[in-house]
């Protein structure tokens, strides 16, 4: 995978803050078990055991984020990144502090691809655009873009259950790129894919940079922070550790984490 | 997508920590009317993925409740040898379509968050459109049932036996008293309100769902006793006395009371019952809405 590492060259930065995060902490309580039921809260009643558990996911976080800037962010599994991204797309409220957020977001998380896979890629289509504000009309006009940028033929018209991993990432990234966003928040997701498809995707993606949109970006693959973020934080139990010109926050990190910058650790992490 | 964004006026989102654990709520409905179609899009996806708009779908959707009905006919009818006038088995067809509403909305509203899966984990959207979209579905295949109720309800009025009984004195009652009459039209304001009930469920069985993942195990067992406890098989008439005031707690009593009063037998049922009956559906709708609006921010990271 570590020769095909994804560029953007970088337009001018807006003064614009495209996001603007202030003390921001999210904490939320989640269960123990994977699918909780009746069954064993009736079974822990007994025992007197407590089945839920409370995460800080952000402890105070602040920082600003101008239109147009390609912002990178990187830290260990379970840091707080996926948490920060779903706070500045809406998806889970903050506990304390305020985020706010100047224009459309449009997602590509990591979390799955496809909505109901019983369902065929068109109405996934239409289902994740209404979902994300969309208007039919707007759809209608979009729709043949998204297809044809995906570029998986026939499958459209079939059941997602019926699609390769690489096939629905497609798909989701296709429906991320064409919802017009202002701000894209991307969390791991271009690591599925062939190397065509990636090559595509950069290219939108630098369409969209060119376009002043704003751009969130997760990778463990350090040398894809470096290459196509213009800046950079780095997340640490939940608190902002550090902010910054990529590479220096990248040397930083990996000192850190006690890890030689190698070729496997920058391309993979 | 073109160069024009910079013209665009942008909308600025605020996000600040929910208020007593709930979202602005004017601000919630108003963006849930927003994305109304993705609700309805998605009610007719999953019917479509279902096969209910082939013929064989939609005629499966009248014939299912029909086989119901006679199943619950033959037990009622024949082992009991309980009721038996036509009168009494447009009742059975009528509440037993009804409850089958309510009891198809609250399953399929309990899986309705569960299922939604990967969007509810990526998209920021009011959470409510998805046990909404089950009501609709729920809706749809109800709709079918009546072509029955219709069709039986004819036979009755015009070709079926019109039996009368008379006492001593030489007095005579028809024994079928299945006609159609004006006052059938209240039967729409009945339903509405068998609506909004089933609405209130469908938030509240989704929020329960999302908490205790074996509920729809559990849920036809408590519908099954919900409907031997409810004037479906019976007429509400056939309760002694302490059980009627046992009904009180039974918010099906009065909402199957207007629907068969007015779509049955024609009759107006009085206003108190008519008032038992929407305050039951609007408590249910306001306390499962609001139940499912103040837990909705943890769906995120439960499901």
């Amino acid at each position: 995978m570590g020769e095909l590492i994804p560029q953007i060259a970088h337009r001018a930065i807006s003064s614009e803050v495209a996001i603007k995060v202030t003390d921001l902490d999210v904490t939320y309580r989640t269960t123990i078990e994977k699918k909780p039921t009746l069954k064993q809260a009736v079974v822990r009643l007994g025992r007197g055991k407590r089945s839920v558990r409370t995460v800080e996911a952000l402890k105070d976080v602040s920082f600003d984020v101008h239109r147009g800037t390609v912002l990178g962010i990187i830290g260990h599994n379970g840091a707080g990144k996926s948490t920060l991204m779903r706070t500045v797309a809406g998806i889970v409220p903050p506990s304390r502090g305020r985020v706010e957020v100047v224009g459309r977001t449009s997602t590509l998380l990591s979390l799955g691809v496809g909505f109901n896979r019983q369902l065929t890629g068109r109405e996934n289509i239409i289902l994740g655009g209404l979902a994300a504000g969309l208007s039919r009309d707007e759809l209608e006009d979009r729709y043949q873009h998204i297809a044809d940028f995906a570029d998986i033929g026939d499958f459209i018209e079939m059941p997602m259950r019926s699609y390769s991993s690489g096939m629905a990432a497609r798909l989701a990234f296709s429906v991320a790129v064409h919802l017009d966003p202002d701000i894209l928040l991307i969390d791991e997701a271009l690591s599925t894919g062939d190397a065509v498809f990636k090559q595509k995707a950069t290219e939108r993606m630098q369409d969209l940079v060119n376009n002043s949109s704003t751009m969130l970006l997760i990778s463990h693959a350090l040398r894809t922070i470096i290459n196509m973020s213009t800046d950079c934080i780095w997340l640490d139990h939940g608190k902002l550790m550090m902010r910054g010109n990529p590479e220096e926050v990248v040397d930083a990190y990996t000192e850190y984490m006690h890890v030689k910058k190698t070729s496997a650790v920058l391309n993979d992490m | 997508m073109s160069g024009n964004v910079d013209t665009q006026e942008r909308h600025v989102q605020v996000y600040v920590p929910h208020r007593a654990g709930l979202p602005r709520l004017t601000t919630y409905f108003a963006t849930l009317w927003r994305r109304r179609h993705f609700a309805v899009e998605l009610s007719r996806a999953s019917m479509r993925a279902a096969h209910t708009n082939t013929f064989f779908g939609q005629f499966w959707l009248v014939i299912s409740p029909a086989l119901n009905a006679a199943v619950y006919f033959l037990l009622v009818n024949i082992i009991r040898g309980g009721n038996s006038g036509p009168d009494f088995f447009v009742h059975l067809l009528a509440g037993l379509f009804a409850f089958n509403f309510i009891s198809a909305t609250m399953s399929a509203g309990a899986e309705s968050v569960v299922r939604g899966g990967s969007l509810v984990l990526n998209t920021a959207f009011p959470l409510l459109l998805l046990p909404w979209s089950a009501l609709r579905t729920a809706f749809f295949r109800f709709l079918p049932s009546l072509v029955i109720l219709l069709a039986f309800f004819t036979y009755f009025d015009f070709a079926g036996p019109h039996p009368t009984a008379c006492d001593s004195a030489g007095v005579c009652v028809e024994l079928n008293t299945v006609h159609f009459s004006p006052v059938q039209l209240l039967a729409i304001p009945a339903f509405a309100i068998i609506f909004v009930f089933a609405a209130g469920l469908a938030a509240l069985m989704a929020t329960v769902q999302v908490y205790f993942r074996d509920t729809t195990q559990f849920l036809p067992y408590a519908t099954r006793i919900w409907l031997y406890l409810s004037p479906v098989l019976y007429f509400a008439d056939q309760l002694k006395p302490w059980m009627v005031k046992l009904e009180l707690f039974n918010p099906l009593y009065p909402m199957l009371g207007i629907w068969g009063d007015t779509l049955v037998r024609g009759i107006v049922p009085p206003a108190t019952v008519w008032l038992g009956a929407a305050a039951w559906a609007l408590g249910a709708l306001l306390l499962g809405t609001i139940y499912f609006i103040s837990r909705e921010r943890e769906f995120a990271v439960r499901i």
